[in-house]
């Protein structure tokens, strides 16, 4: 597929349909005045969003969620009024927001269980736990196609799975097992299915943005519209390597989504004290022309409709753009940490009352896009699943000494 | 047989690749344009365009990334480092990327790239970038190490490199480029971890590898006239390097000296060394020695550089001191 060549002088944004004519929204203020986190200081006050504007991105990049002034904010409805809307989205069918559902409860149920074995010593060295930014890799890759490309960091189990990987395979790579992925060899932080297109996997902060800007490249050379999507967290963009790869997917042109998941800290570190510019991105990506668009990650829809338009954008047009997500992890940064040394419990607090795993259902329920009864049986498959993930590694064999030696060159 | 230079070797191994195989493409800071800090592509740019020879900025981490990415997904990068000193900037990606992805992968990628740079001392270019990190990079499975000493074997040695499925550093001594040699017309290629024996004697094995065959070629001619037959072997990689050659060397003249030319401790040497007192120590006359780059930065000053640096004198040394032991 021939690309249409990005051809535009530097300070022209590229409009993404919707023009601004409301300020941004921040609905999360009250976290700004309780944490003091210079968040996003040009956005100032709350507006009122029309819910039939879509997509809910403006050339700015800022996500607006629909929000009203007037009607208190529900905690069981995410954070917005949702009854304002008429459907939960105007994009998505039922099948496919139930299916994002499943997949929430599915890396919830996953983690839950790797962090049991952990403590049961079957799981073994780092593991970096996803709970509490499931929204935001279910989003953003479910509005992906098989042929992208996804490269991730450590945090990967939740990518993995949305992704659509073996839970089993995973659980097994997790178990240190010859069955796993990469037979026992990569370990949590090295989730890799090279036939799913899911690149890794890597655990050195940042070393994963390169390597990502290579596979797009080979898509550019290779004239397809396959897009690379590569997650990062908000500690990695004070790595040399964000920068230095910012800038050669913007020189080439790359197809690339650079996808920051923004959950405001580095291991023990505020984004507010390690980064100059703290946790506010919106023009972080002006030097580099690179649009940004910012989205509440504890949205999987808005997650889901703010990629998409990022998807296609770079699909027809081969440029790169970078998508920030904020979201929080609810337990320690690995389980070496217990999470409660650098921030508030009420800070935790704060987020925990924006769980997806909470607000999602509610939401699906309150739309009629589901029941009870069918989140229900969702549930208790996943049980199941997860259940039967734990057996097969628990059964599978450890590899053979002798299997040290394989793999290592091809 | 046409004589041609160490640097014709490899502009003619790399247009080969990229004109019969076109997943090779070739990147690297001024290669393009600028036709190469050593000129090695010279007019590639116009003759196979800006997607086949790709300039970079100056983000060594950010472009050897991007090569290992495009490789494993079936691209065929080659790299050029400007100096293998600038290596060090993109170490991560080298060792942690590129020669580790397969493994924590168990198997399921390839990264089929080149890595080419310039490696050495001895032109006055200071600490910075004067180093020799084929040794270091030589130690790190899931990756091959060619350090060519002649413009056949830059050849034979470039093609495998290509065509190898796995990350190959390729470190040319700057000192080499114009140096000539003979060419076959006839296409050929020269395996890894197949040691070169350059010249065959009785009394005296020595091994290195690169420019250090040059400076072994010197001795020897300086220990013929002393009435002492060495025999050279160059090792032609350092990964994997083929022992079975050098001890079996070792077993017939029962004496060793062995030459890096980088920095003596924690040199490549060491290792060979150790391997040939383990396999051949009752067929050993004397200790085996060992030359190297004295363990300093490299300093600036000609002389000081001079002096740092191994030399066949240092070599016919060593050979007396060990034929008196
Ligand atoms: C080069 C490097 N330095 C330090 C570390 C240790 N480390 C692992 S994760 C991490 C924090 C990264 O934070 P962020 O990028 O925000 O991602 P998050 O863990 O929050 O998802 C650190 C310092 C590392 N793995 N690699
Ligand atoms: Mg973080």
């Amino acid at each position: 597929m021939q690309r249409a060549r990005l051809d535009r002088a530097p300070s022209a944004p590229i409009s993404f349909g919707i023009e601004s004519k409301f300020e941004f929204t921040l609905r999360n203020a009250q976290f700004i005045a309780l944490h003091g986190i210079d968040l996003c200081a040009r956005i100032e006050s709350f507006r009122v969003m029309e819910q039939a504007e879509k997509p809910r991105v403006s050339t700015t990049g800022i996500v607006r969620p629909a929000f009203t002034e007037s009607t208190p904010v529900s905690p069981s409805t995410n954070g917005y009024n949702v009854k304002a809307a008429a459907t939960l989205s105007n994009d998505l069918d039922n099948a496919e927001l139930v299916r994002m559902y499943r997949l929430m409860v599915l890396i919830r149920r996953f983690e839950e269980t790797c962090g049991q074995h952990y403590s049961l010593g079957n799981v073994r060295g780092f593991l970096h736990l996803y709970i509490g930014q499931e929204a935001t890799g279910i989003g953003a890759i479910s509005a992906l196609e098989p042929r992208d490309y996804i490269v991730t960091h450590y945090r990967d189990h939740g990518h993995a799975i949305a992704r659509g990987l073996d839970t089993n395979r995973i659980m097994a790579e997790m178990f240190g097992k010859r069955t796993g992925l990469s037979k026992g060899k990569g370990g949590s932080m090295h989730i890799f299915d090279a036939a799913k297109h899911f690149m890794g996997g890597h655990a050195i902060v940042g070393a994963q943005l390169p390597l990502a800007a290579g596979i797009a490249l080979a898509q550019q050379y290779q004239d397809t519209d396959v897009v690379t999507m590569v997650f990062f967290g908000d500690g990695a963009t004070n790595q040399g390597t964000f920068h230095e790869t910012l800038n050669l997917a913007s020189v080439w042109q790359l197809p690339i989504i650079f996808f920051m998941e923004n959950n405001l800290y580095g291991m023990g570190s505020a984004v507010g004290r390690v980064r100059h510019r703290g946790a506010d991105f919106s023009d972080a990506m002006g030097a580099y022309d690179v649009d940004v668009i910012s989205v509440d990650g504890m949205d999987v829809v808005a997650v889901r409709e703010a990629t998409q338009a990022a998807v296609d954008r770079v699909r027809a047009q081969g440029s790169p753009i970078f998508i920030e997500a904020k979201t929080f992890r609810f337990v320690g940064h690995s389980f070496a940490d217990p999470g409660d040394q650098y921030r508030e419990r009420s800070e935790v607090d704060l987020w925990r009352r924006r769980d997806p795993l909470e607000t999602y259902p509610q939401r699906l329920l309150d739309f009629g896009v589901a029941s009870q009864a069918e989140l229900d049986d969702i549930a208790a498959s996943v049980d199941a699943e997860i259940d039967a993930a734990v057996e097969f590694a628990t059964n599978s064999s450890d590899p053979d000494l002798s299997e040290a030696f394989d793999d290592v060159y091809a | 047989m046409p004589e041609i230079t160490f640097r014709e070797a490899i502009t003619q191994g790399l247009a080969e690749a990229i004109e019969t195989d076109q997943n090779v493409f070739i990147m690297g800071e001024d290669i393009g344009e600028y036709g190469g800090a050593y000129s090695v592509t010279k007019g590639f740019l116009e003759k196979y365009g800006d997607k086949r020879v790709k300039d970079t900025p100056i983000s060594e981490a950010a472009f050897v990334g991007a090569g290992v990415g495009a490789a494993s997904v079936g691209l065929r990068p080659i790299v050029e480092l400007m100096s293998i000193s600038f290596s060090l900037v993109a170490f991560d990606q080298i060792v942690n990327m590129a020669a580790n992805l397969r493994y924590m992968s168990g198997g399921q990628i390839k990264v089929p790239m080149v890595i080419r740079a310039p490696t050495g001392a001895g032109v006055q270019l200071g600490a910075t970038h004067s180093q020799s990190f084929e040794t270091w990079l030589a130690e790190v499975p899931g990756m091959y190490c060619a350090c060519p000493s002649n413009p056949s074997d830059a050849l034979g040695l470039l093609r495998t490199s290509i065509k190898s499925d796995n990350p190959v550093i390729f470190a040319e001594h700057s000192h080499l480029y114009g140096a000539r040699g003979e060419v076959s017309d006839d296409y050929y290629e020269i395996p890894f971890g197949k040691a070169r024996i350059d010249r065959t004697g009785d009394d005296l094995t020595l091994v290195s590898y690169g420019f250090g065959v040059r400076v072994l070629q010197e001795a020897a001619d300086a220990l013929a006239a002393e009435g002492i037959d060495a025999e050279i072997i160059d090792l032609r990689s350092l990964s994997p390097v083929d022992f079975d050659t050098v001890v079996a060397s070792v077993q017939k003249t029962g004496r060793a000296v062995m030459l890096d030319t980088a920095r003596k401790t924690g040199g490549i040497m060491s290792e060979i060394v150790s391997e040939v007192q383990e396999r051949a120590m009752d067929w050993l006359d004397g200790p085996i020695m060992r030359v190297g780059a004295k363990d300093v930065p490299w300093p600036y000053n000609r002389g000081l550089e001079q002096d740092i640096l191994p030399d066949a004198d240092d070599v016919v040394e060593a050979t007396r001191r060990l034929i008196s032991v």
